[in-house]
């Protein structure tokens, strides 16, 4: 009999949350994570739950970032009762435009993805600058804005600390420092998780494999195709300043402690987390466009952390069709998503099938 | 808890909340309070506790101090100015909005 029902590679956003799920499903499950030298995808994220625009090129990404953030809330309350960690999580947010044309293509592809899903679901409304400006006193001359309660933000590294305290509590066993270099399929059908030295790790019946950017090199050999790419992002992070914006944009949100954190940027620069002054000057010119106190306010940091791209932008889920059992997850909505990974995908995995209505994930699509 | 290993020989002169404060040419003014006994920089708007510099190489952002006509800044980055005025860092600041 294997050591665990479900082993994870990656203790990041999306393993986290598998691991999470699973335990709190009574699964007994091992999560395996790398070091610090890793590329750290989760420790770098800005922190939105956000639906505003998501699967403008796949309707069914659009509905099932709606479902995620309509459990968000019960997922936050749930994860903060177990741990008594806070994860600051504030509902709704603002797609805010720094031009006229800006304005006008955010409300088109709004439109499109609320006609592909058939309209009511999927809500927004439209705010002119005076409305706008009413509700947020500090912005500048900007024509407006896009408003749903769908959207909203939190603290990413503290639900990132939560998943892993509290899957702990529920039984799960966290492993840190401890990188994954192979998996095994045995005879019987289930699997073995290799070190680079070949030492078996654990023996499981089920893996999930969610170790964003160091997938691809456990899934080649188990001829598992996963085509992403990283993505660069870069953020600022300002000074503290008293609490004026209680709720989230998609490039500027203040954060509970006071900073406003900025963004956001896209670079294709391979696995390079540097900054750069290019990208930070048009983030910061931007965003000032959006709040001009913000060019008043001294910058703390800078960091650049690289999302996980699939081809399309949308979630790749998938199971092995060659080894029934390994599973291979990603996308870059970590944040968003981790209320349907605890809640949904995590059952997905314990009951060995991918519910027919999300085979549109399949990266497959790619392949047409 | 810290003294200078030389006496001052090129002095500057400053204010930390109007108390004058005599320096050495070239200090940053975190250095500069430091020797002059002063550990209190600020109070942390979080906690309402006294801060003071921690790292002194411009990381943890403790020492942040409100320079008259700069306003806030790290400490242990800015060099001590003749004449300059400096408070403890205000705390949570109000921005406002730009005409």
């Amino acid at each position: 009999m294997a050591d665990y029902d479900v082993a994870i590679v990656g203790g990041g956003l999306l393993g986290s949350a598998f691991g999470w799920g699973l335990a709190r499903a009574g699964a007994r499950c091992v999560v395996f994570d790398e070091g610090d030298n890793a590329i750290r995808t989760a420790r770098g994220n800005f922190g939105l739950v956000w639906v505003q625009g998501k699967g403008q090129n796949m309707p069914a990404y659009a509905s099932w970032s709606l479902r995620a953030s309509r459990l968000w809330g019960d997922f936050a309350t749930e994860l903060c009762e177990a741990t008594g960690i806070n994860l600051q999580y504030v509902k709704g947010g603002y797609d805010i435009a720094a031009d006229e044309q800006e304005l006008e293509q955010t409300i088109a592809g709004l439109k499109k993805i609320q006609a592909q899903m058939g309209g009511a679901a999927y809500d927004f409304e439209v705010l002119d600058h005076k409305v706008l400006k009413s509700e947020i006193p500090l912005v500048g001359n900007i024509p407006g804005a896009t408003y749903t309660e769908h959207d909203g933000h939190c603290n990413p590294l503290l639900l990132l600390r939560a998943l892993h305290q509290d899957m702990q509590a529920k039984g799960a066993l966290y492993r840190p420092n401890c990188p994954v270099a192979s998996v095994n399929p045995l005879s019987g059908g289930s699997y073995q998780l290799l070190d680079r030295s070949g030492n078996v790790l654990a023996t499981a019946g089920k893996v999930i494999v969610s170790a964003g950017h160091g997938s691809r090199r456990l899934n080649e050999p188990l001829g598992i195709d996963l085509p992403i790419r990283a993505d660069q992002g870069q953020v600022l992070v300002t000074e503290k300043v008293a609490p004026v914006m209680k709720h989230a944009s998609s490039s500027v949100r203040q954060t509970d402690n006071g900073s406003f954190l900025l963004g956001p940027s896209s670079k294709d620069v391979g696995h390079d987390t540097r900054t750069d002054l290019k990208t930070l000057a048009a983030i910061a010119s931007r965003c000032i466009t959006i709040f001009p106190f913000l060019g008043s306010l001294r910058l703390q940091r800078a960091w650049g952390a690289l999302r996980v791209m699939t081809p399309d932008g949308n979630p790749v889920y998938q199971q092995s069709e060659a080894h029934p059992g390994v599973f291979s997850f990603a996308c870059h909505s970590g944040v968003t998503l981790a209320a349907v990974h605890a809640f949904e995908v995590a059952s997905w995995v314990t009951d060995g099938v991918i519910p027919a209505e999300f085979g549109v994930f399949h990266p497959r699509r790619f392949n047409v | 808890m810290f003294r200078r290993g030389q006496e001052i020989a090129n002095p500057v002169r400053f204010k930390f909340n109007g108390q004058t404060i005599t320096s050495e040419d070239g200090d940053t003014i975190a250095a500069a309070l430091l020797a002059a006994g002063v550990t209190h920089f600020r109070t942390a708007p979080e906690d309402a506790s006294n801060r003071g510099p921690l790292c002194m190489i411009g990381n943890c952002f403790e020492c942040l101090v409100d320079i008259k006509g700069k306003g806030s800044r790290q400490a242990c980055r800015e060099r001590v100015v003749e004449g300059m005025s400096v408070r403890s860092h205000p705390g949570l600041v109000v921005p406002k909005a730009q005409p």
